[in-house]
C-alpha cells in the first residue's frame, strides 16, 4: 500500500495585483480581468507533500481541487512540479458553495480516495481568506488537524511532526495519521516545474478539455492513460445534493457594496518648504515631539 | 432569544487575551440590542481560568471547563467542549478572536454544527432581512460586515437558518470597555470528564516557543507605516529611522508583509490589526481596502506616495508625492531642525 497524501488546492483570481477594470462599473468583480492562479499557500502545501515523496519511495501525491473546468490549468501546474495524479472536482451544482459546503464536496472526494495518510492544504486562499476549508473538511473526515504548518521535522508509517507558526511564536507537535494539515506561508517555496515532467504531462487533459480539443487524442490516451485527469461530478462522490450549492451554503451574502471612500481635503505637500512647514505644524500642534 | 456567546482564549501570560476581552464588549451590546444575555466560555487550567476577570465587561453567564490538559490550546478537546455546550446552550451568536486559536477552532465547530461562519469580520450589525425569492422575513440577523475579494468590495454576510451565527473578528477591531465594575454574573462548570477522553489528546505539543509581543503597534500614538512600494528591507530601515526620532512604531501592509520586508506582527488592516493612531504616515501604500480598513480611524493621516492618484491620498489630510527615499530623510532633517 502507497503512502498516500492528497493535497488540496484552488485555482484563485489573482487579487494581489488587482488593476483598474477589474472592477465592473455596476461595483461587481470583473473576472476576467484577472489572471487565475494556483493559490500560494497550496503551492506551499504541494511543495511539502513532494518532500515527503523525496523522503519515502512508497509515497504518492494526488492533488484534488475543486472548481470550473479551467481548474484542470493547477493540475497541470501540480504535475510539472512532481505530483503525480490529479482530480476536478467539477459540476454546476458545486456552484455559489461556501466554506461549509465546499468542505463537506471534498470531504467525500477524499473519502473515495481512502485509504489516505495526509490530506495537506494551504492555510487560506487569497480570494477569500477565510483558512475555513482546511479545518471544515479535517472535522467532515473524522480526522485531527494541525493548522499553520512550517516545516515536516519527521515521519514514520504512524506518526509525524510538525512544526508550527503562531502569531508570537512556534509551537512543535506530534500527530498521529491519518492527519489534515494546513501549509503556513512561512514554509518553504515551491519548486519549480521540471522539464521532463513538462514534457511528459503537457498533453495531460480532463474529459472537457478534450472535447474542445481539434487534435484528435484517442491513440494517444490509449498509449498514455497517465495523461487522463479525472473529473468527479455530484454523482461521482455520491453527494447530497442539499448540502451542495446555495441549498447547502448557510452563509448568505446579502449585500455587496464597491468601496467608496470618503474624501478628505488633501493638502498637497509639493516641494520641501511645504515638508518643512507639515513638520513645523506638526510640531506645534503637538502630534509629535 | 437565545444568548450571545463569546470563546475566550486565554494568553501565555495566563490572561483572557484582548482580543476576546474586546468581542465580551462587542457581545454586550449586541446581547442588549437583542435583549439577552451574554455568555463567555473559558477552557484552560484551573489556575488561569480561576484568575479570569470577564464579569466587569458584562457576563451573565461565564462557563468555564477545567484541567490541567486543556492548556495551552489544543485543536480537539476544546472543540469537543465547545460543540457539545453549542448543542446544549442553542447559542443565538457565537464570536472568536480570528487569531491562530480563534481561525483553528471555529470552522471545526462550524462543521460540526453545520452552521455559517463568517472569517475575519470588520463589523457586526443587528439587522432585518427579506428573502428575495420567498419573501420570507427574518428579524434581528447578525449582518457579518467584512471586505472581501481582496478587498475591493464590502460583503454583508447572513447565516438567515442555522444557529449560531458565527464570526471571528481581528483584534483591535472591536474596542475594549468595561460594561460596569460590579456587574454580576453566574458561573456554570462544565463536566469536562463526560466530553473530553484520551482519544482527544492524540496531537500533541512536544514544544512552544513563544514570545511576549516585542512590538505594539494597536496602541501606538504615531505610526510610520510602509507598503510594497517602500521597495525594500533596506528602504524600511528609513521608516525605522523616523519612527525611532518621532517615537513612533512601524507599521506595514500586507504587500509589504508578504514581500518579507517586516514582520507579520506589524501589519495593519483587515488580516493584521486595526489601529487608530493619533497620526499615521503611510509611506509607499497604495491602500487596498483591507488596509484601509484598519487604519481610517487615525485622526490625521499623512501619504508618501510616487503615485498622485493612490486610493490611499483619498483619506490623507496630507499627500507628499514623491520617493520614500527621498522625503523621509528630509522629514527627520526638517523634524529636528524644528523640534524645541
Amino acid at each position: 500500500m502507497s503512502f498516500r497524501i492528497i493535497c488540496l488546492a484552488k485555482q484563485v483570481p489573482d487579487t494581489r495585483n488587482v488593476g483598474k477594470d477589474a472592477m465592473k462599473a455596476d461595483g461587481t468583480v470583473n473576472r476576467a480581468a484577472l489572471p487565475a492562479i494556483f493559490n500560494p499557500e497550496d503551492l506551499h502545501a504541494l511543495e511539502q507533500a513532494l518532500r515527503i515523496k523525496e523522503m519515502r519511495n512508497d509515497a504518492e501525491v494526488i492533488l484534488l481541487t475543486m472548481g470550473p473546468a479551467r481548474a484542470a490549468e493547477i493540475i497541470r501546474e501540480a504535475l510539472y512540479r512532481g505530483a503525480d495524479r490529479g482530480y476536478l472536482l467539477t459540476d454546476r451544482k458545486f456552484a455559489g458553495s461556501d466554506t461549509l459546503a465546499t468542505s463537506y464536496a471534498l470531504s467525500l472526494a477524499i473519502k473515495k480516495l481512502e485509504p489516505f495518510h495526509l490530506v495537506i492544504s494551504g492555510r487560506q486562499a487569497i480570494d477569500g481568506d477565510t483558512a475555513q476549508v482546511g479545518p471544515q473538511t479535517a472535522e467532515k473526515l473524522g480526522i485531527p488537524q494541525v493548522t499553520y504548518a512550517e516545516e515536516i521535522l519527521s515521519l514514520s508509517d504512524n506518526e509525524i511532526v510538525i512544526k508550527r507558526r503562531l502569531e508570537r511564536g512556534i509551537e512543535t507537535v506530534k500527530a498521529p495519521l491519518p492527519l489534515a494539515i494546513t501549509v503556513h506561508s512561512s514554509a518553504a517555496s515551491c519548486r519549480p516545474r521540471v522539464a521532463r515532467l513538462l514534457m511528459k504531462y503537457k498533453h495531460a487533459r480532463t474529459i472537457t478539455e478534450l472535447q474542445s480539443e481539434i487534435r484528435d487524442y484517442t491513440e494517444l490516451y490509449q498509449n498514455r492513460p497517465y495523461l487522463q485527469i479525472d473529473e468527479w461530478g455530484v454523482e461521482d462522490i455520491h453527494a447530497d445534493q442539499q448540502y451542495l450549492g446555495l441549498s447547502g451554503s448557510p452563509t448568505k451574502v446579502k449585500k455587496i457594496e464597491n468601496v467608496v471612500f470618503q474624501h478628505k481635503d488633501t493638502l498637497k505637500i509639493q516641494n520641501d518648504q511645504d515638508i518643512e512647514n507639515l513638520m513645523k505644524q506638526l510640531i506645534d500642534s503637538h502630534i509629535i515631539g | 432569544m437565545n444568548s450571545v456567546f463569546v470563546y475566550c482564549e486565554i494568553t501565555d501570560e495566563g490572561l483572557v487575551a484582548d482580543v476576546s476581552l474586546e468581542l465580551l464588549s462587542k457581545g454586550r451590546k449586541l446581547a442588549n440590542q437583542l435583549r439577552t444575555k451574554l455568555e463567555a466560555v473559558l477552557i484552560g487550567n484551573e489556575k488561569f481560568v480561576s484568575e479570569a476577570k470577564v464579569f466587569e465587561y458584562g457576563v451573565d453567564v461565564l462557563h468555564t471547563a477545567t484541567d490541567s490538559r486543556l492548556f495551552p490550546y489544543l485543536t480537539l478537546p476544546h472543540s469537543a467542549i465547545l460543540i457539545s455546550l453549542f448543542r446544549q446552550e442553542q447559542p443565538e451568536i457565537a464570536l472568536f478572536g480570528a487569531t491562530s486559536i480563534g481561525r483553528d477552532l471555529a470552522p471545526r465547530i462550524a462543521s460540526a454544527l453545520k452552521c455559517g461562519l463568517t472569517a475575519d469580520c470588520t463589523s457586526l450589525e443587528i439587522g432585518d432581512h427579506t428573502e428575495n425569492r420567498t419573501q420570507k422575513e427574518y428579524k434581528n440577523l447578525l449582518y457579518q460586515i467584512r471586505p472581501a475579494f481582496g478587498g475591493n468590495i464590502i460583503a454583508t454576510i447572513i447565516n438567515p437558518d442555522t444557529r449560531p451565527q458565527m464570526a471571528t473578528v481581528r483584534e483591535g477591531v472591536m474596542k475594549k470597555e468595561i460594561y460596569n465594575p460590579d456587574y454580576k454574573g453566574v458561573t456554570k462548570s462544565i463536566d469536562v470528564d463526560s466530553i473530553v477522553s484520551d482519544e482527544h489528546f492524540i496531537v500533541e505539543i512536544i514544544e512552544r516557543h513563544v514570545e511576549k509581543s516585542k512590538v505594539n503597534i494597536k496602541n501606538a500614538g504615531i505610526i510610520v507605516a510602509g507598503g510594497y512600494g517602500v521597495g525594500s528591507k533596506e528602504n524600511f530601515d528609513l521608516l525605522f529611522q523616523l519612527a525611532d526620532v518621532l517615537g513612533a512604531q512601524v507599521g506595514a501592509s500586507r504587500a509589504a508583509v508578504d514581500a518579507g520586508f517586516v514582520e507579520h506582527e506589524r501589519q495593519v488592516g483587515q488580516t493584521g490589526i486595526t489601529v487608530r493612531p493619533k497620526l499615521y504616515i503611510a509611506c509607499g501604500i497604495s491602500g487596498a481596502v483591507q488596509h484601509r480598513a484598519g487604519m481610517d480611524q487615525s485622526a490625521q493621516i499623512i501619504s508618501i506616495n510616487t503615485d498622485p492618484n493612490a486610493p490611499i491620498n483619498n483619506i490623507a489630510d496630507y499627500t507628499i508625492i514623491g520617493d520614500v527615499a527621498d522625503i523621509i530623510p528630509k522629514m527627520i532633517k526638517y523634524y529636528r531642525s524644528n523640534s524645541k
